[in-house]
């Protein structure tokens, strides 16, 4: 008993001494390795999350057949990703590919952990928001495969048609007799994200946008767009159609049970609506602009320290960018491909359709550092009128915007 | 008849027991017997000396590891450690030791290193910005700041050798064959043979296979190859040995004087003491490196005025927070102790266990639990119990305050329960008699006998406890997230905040902010000073709790 806890021990800190290692390393030495291995095709380690494995996997396959590389997918948690991506790079240890989201950009690219990929003429072929959204400075830092967004879910069964205004839709909401007119999920820490397309249709983006899509580190979310959207959520809270206690698993559970016959939501929504026959409309305009929700984009990030470029930049650019495999990670994830072709095909299913169309017109979320500081206090203002917690409006909005005005300046 | 047990007198004497030392033969046989294991292979001891030998090869590959990958740190403490643990299950000398030593490999390994890496991250900038070395930063700048020209083709592009060095074949649009190498410019090769975009044939080159390309990936990504002689042109580079494009770098390392200029503005950047290139205006190059910034973070954290005000406050509700806890959970579970404790009482088992019940399921799916029982419209608690009452648990500041106590009371007073039990049974019975005998009532025995036995064997556990709760980091998070809001203050602090939910939210580990690993673990450091001190004193408190016993 006594040696066996012994060899647990010293079996424990050889482990835990191996894992510290990268911590001082200095990845000269490292490469020796990986170039032995490399005489019968290199190995290629990529980051996976477990919706997108069995794709990425297809596409491999094809990949290790034309070239004789061997592709090594290592299954993360997507929440984890980020943060192991970057504690890792530096030590050597990340992988040569990672999946990731167009908004880590900022973070990744200012702490030098991933490298610029030139698509050459193949970025036409890609949807321009999903392009942009990977553009920091006029260069490309990932190879995107799909697009997200939210979009107005409407329940055909309860309201036939797609109503114009915010106003409208409340009405027809309230014409059916249902629980709840328009489901939007608030919460007690409110949802910017979700809110957002009513916001920028009273022309108040968090930041300002430059001619090229990318965004500029100048707070636009003040001024008198900003406290008239504040109002604006002032007069539905009164009006009973926004709610803090409205969160993700209540709006949906209630849509789903034919509560309400909107719901604005994103892809991820529609497995817990079986049965329910859906249509998906750009979401209605509350100010009387354009109501433009965030566009996230998926995409496949390279290791500025992978000692594999060539090899990755290959698969992304030869083997990720075609519509077979665009296509198989839109049937795993359900979202509309990045690539124009396979987006085209993947089209024929009108809900995609619907979410495509409404992405073509959105804008893509911010993907400077900046962002991360905006929201913890944008949201808990919003959420603040909604429950009446601030009564006055615009003061709470204005010290909001003053409030984050000072974090970015202190960082 | 003599009795039997005397001895027969005309019997010869009994054979003296030996008083001389034993002959060296004896002594050496003895020897070997307890400690020369070379000449006695019992079955512990193979066993050991597998065992051993298993813990020596995964040693030696950490050794190897360390070694490939340049960090001696890890490869002298592993080799210290293997030296250490072979001699101490070797050697007759170090015996005791041998009971001790893997407790004190965990304990270097696992709390030792981790404290002084804390400490040591406490005086660095790491953190968003500062995540690595510095030349993996020039690395990083150098890249990103190397630009296709606006405008210019993509080239078909075939990886040439000549001998050790390698040289690019480019096909242009007109389908002449252009070869260059890091030295000279691109040239146009007359007698070079190209079918469909892809050079086959260079006249004294050889044309590399995807295989010897894999295996030279850093050579070809690195090499640039001039467009012509002037360096305004740009150079051809490949990502993916296909393709080839034309690029101009727009920022310029100078290994010598360790300087970064810009090509187009001609700006210098020099290195400061933040770990990051700066112009003599100010400028700063987005990607920096760690570098020791001394005692920057602890000044940080209390020198933003931002934070003086909630500082004050959260660290007041922490303490509270905490000693409330332990109070409201002993009470409670002392008193049901007791309750459970005498014999009268029916069925004690079947409650004894219900009352674990809360103890069993995790501490942060408890909380997560009672976030949504406590919901302000669609919780249990309002809807079913209070009869559609909306009544603000989480969201208004004192009841959050009173929901965070209440949980952390169901969460926590089954342990005290369970401690208070075993302290209760171990109370002597003659001493309860006694008491008994000499006139004492319930109350005054309770008072008098219980409760000063009682402490002197659960207040450490108090003690520990209270320090749990200062960082009870799951309870906050998962219940009320920190909230509701400071209406007053300008940062993302609430009313149920604790110090250590702050250091999370202000650090930028939770992702609300630019993340600053330095200061967090200054904070963190400052957390345990508090914890240290507070719990030195409460123990220092109970010592003289013992005199009095």
């Amino acid at each position: 008993m006594r040696r066996s806890i012994t060899f647990a021990a010293v079996l424990g800190t050889s482990l835990a001494l191996a894992a510290c290692s990268g911590s001082t390393s200095g990845s000269d030495d490292a490469s020796d390795g990986a170039a032995t291995e490399a005489a019968d095709g290199g190995t290629l380690t990529i980051w996976v999350d477990e919706t997108r494995k069995p794709a990425v996997e297809a596409a491999a396959a094809s990949f290790e057949e034309e070239t004789g590389a061997t592709v090594e997918l290592v299954l993360k948690n997507f929440d984890d990703i980020r943060a192991d991506f970057l504690a890792q790079v530096p030590t050597g240890e990340g992988p040569d590919i990672t999946v990731g989201a167009h908004d880590w950009l900022g973070e990744m690219t200012s702490n030098g952990v991933v490298a610029p990929i030139e698509l050459g003429d193949k970025a036409s072929e890609f949807e321009p928001v999903s392009i942009e959204a990977f553009t920091q400075d006029g260069q490309v830092y990932g190879l995107p495969y799909a697009v997200e967004n939210i979009a107005l879910i409407r329940n055909t069964a309860l309201a036939a048609t797609a109503p114009a205004t915010w106003a409208d839709a409340v009405a027809a909401g309230q014409a059916t007799g249902s629980k709840y007119p328009i489901l939007l999920q608030v919460s007690e820490k409110g949802d910017p994200y979700t809110m957002y397309p009513l916001q920028t249709s009273f022309g108040a983006p968090v930041f300002t946008q430059n001619e090229d899509g990318s965004y500029a580190a100048d707070l636009a979310l003040g001024g008198e767009a900003g406290t008239s959207f504040a109002s604006f959520l002032a007069a539905q809270s009164a009006a009973k159609v926004l709610d803090t206690a409205i969160t993700y698993d209540i709006a949906v559970a209630a849509f789903a049970a034919g509560e309400s016959p909107y719901i604005i939501g994103g892809p991820w929504m529609l497995e817990s609506f079986p049965g329910l026959d859906l249509a998906i409309d750009p979401i209605p305009s509350a100010g009387g602009q354009p109501a433009q929700p965030f566009v996230g984009v998926a995409g496949f990030y390279v290791n500025a320290q992978s000692d594999n470029v060539i090899l990755a930049n290959d698969f992304l650019v030869n083997s990720m960018s075609t519509e077979d495999a665009q296509l198989a990670l839109y049937e795993a994830g359900d979202r509309p491909p990045a690539l124009t072709a396979a987006a085209d095909t993947a089209s024929a299913d009108p809900i995609t359709a619907g979410f495509r169309a409404v992405g073509a017109d959105a804008v893509p979320m911010p993907s400077i550092p900046e962002m991360g500081s905006v929201w913890s206090y944008w949201g808990v203002t919003e959420a603040g009128i909604i429950s009446g917690a601030s009564p006055d409006p615009a003061a709470a909005w204005d010290k909001m915007v003053a409030d984050i005005q000072g974090e970015l300046d202190a960082s | 008849m003599s009795s039997p047990q005397s001895p027969p007198t005309d019997a010869p004497a009994p054979a003296q027991p030996p008083t001389v030392p034993p002959t060296r033969r004896a002594r050496r046989s003895l020897g070997r017997r307890d400690g020369a294991h070379a000449t006695n292979f019992s079955r512990g001891y193979l066993l050991k000396l597998v065992l051993l030998a298993v813990v020596d090869a995964l040693g030696g590959y950490v050794v190897l590891a360390a070694w490939a990958q340049g960090s001696f740190g890890i490869l002298w403490s592993m080799v210290a450690l293997l030296v250490a643990a072979n001699y101490v299950y070797f050697s007759r000398r170090a015996l005791p030791l041998k009971y001790i030593l893997p407790g004190l490999a965990f304990l270097l390994v696992y709390q030792i290193f981790v404290v002084l890496f804390t400490g040591f991250v406490a005086f660095t900038n790491y953190g968003d910005g500062h995540n690595s070395t510095k030349s993996d930063a020039i690395e990083a700048l150098l890249i990103q700041n190397e630009r296709r020209v606006e405008g210019s083709d993509a080239y078909p592009l075939t990886v040439l050798a000549d001998g050790d060095e390698l040289a690019f074949a480019i096909v242009t649009s007109d389908g002449d064959v252009r070869v260059g190498r890091a030295q000279s410019p691109l040239e146009t090769v007359d007698d070079a043979v190209a079918t469909d975009d892809v050079v086959t044939a260079v006249p004294g080159y050889e044309i590399l296979d995807r295989q010897a390309i894999l295996q030279r990936q850093e050579d070809v990504t690195t090499l640039r190859v001039p467009v012509s002689s002037d360096p305004s042109d740009g150079s051809i580079r490949t990502q993916d040995a296909r393709s080839g494009y034309v690029f101009i770098s727009t920022l310029d390392y100078d290994a010598d004087a360790d300087t970064m200029t810009d090509a187009t503005t001609g700006t210098v950047y020099r290195p400061n003491d933040d770990g990051q290139f700066e112009s003599a205006d100010g400028d700063q190059l987005a990607v920096g490196w760690r570098v020791v910034v001394g005692f920057d973070n602890f000044v940080k954290a209390f020198a933003d005025p931002r934070y003086a005000s909630p500082f004050l406050k959260i660290f007041a509700w922490t303490i509270a927070f905490a000693a409330l806890s332990v109070v409201s959970t002993f009470l409670l579970g002392l008193f049901l102790a007791m309750v459970f404790n005498d014999e009268r009482v029916r069925f004690r088992r079947i409650y004894r266990t219900l009352m674990i019940l809360p103890y069993a399921i995790p501490g942060f799916l408890a909380a997560l639990l009672w976030s949504g029982l406590l919901n302000r419209r669609f919780g249990f608690i309002n809807q079913v119990l209070l009869g559609g009452a909306e009544i603000g648990w989480l969201t208004d500041p004192w009841l959050a305050k009173l929901a965070v106590l209440g949980v952390n009371l169901w969460l926590g007073f089954p342990y005290m329960f369970l401690i208070c039990t075993g302290a209760l049974q171990s109370i002597p019975g003659d001493v309860m008699e006694a008491a008994k005998l000499d006139g004492a009532g319930p109350i005054r025995t309770w008072r008098s006998v219980i409760m000063p036995l009682l402490l002197v064997s659960t207040a450490p556990l108090l003690i520990s406890s209270f320090a749990f709760n200062f960082n009870n980091f799951t309870l906050i998070y998962m219940l009320t997230g920190g909230g509701p809001r400071f209406a007053d203050a300008s940062v993302p602090l609430g009313h149920t905040d604790i110090l250590i939910s702050m250091v999370y939210s202000i650090s930028g580990v939770d992702g609300n902010a630019a993340k600053d690993y330095g200061l967090a673990s200054a904070l963190s450091i400052v957390i345990f000073v508090i914890v240290g001190t507070i719990s030195a004193l409460a123990f220092r408190q109970t010592r003289k709790l013992e005199e009095i016993n």
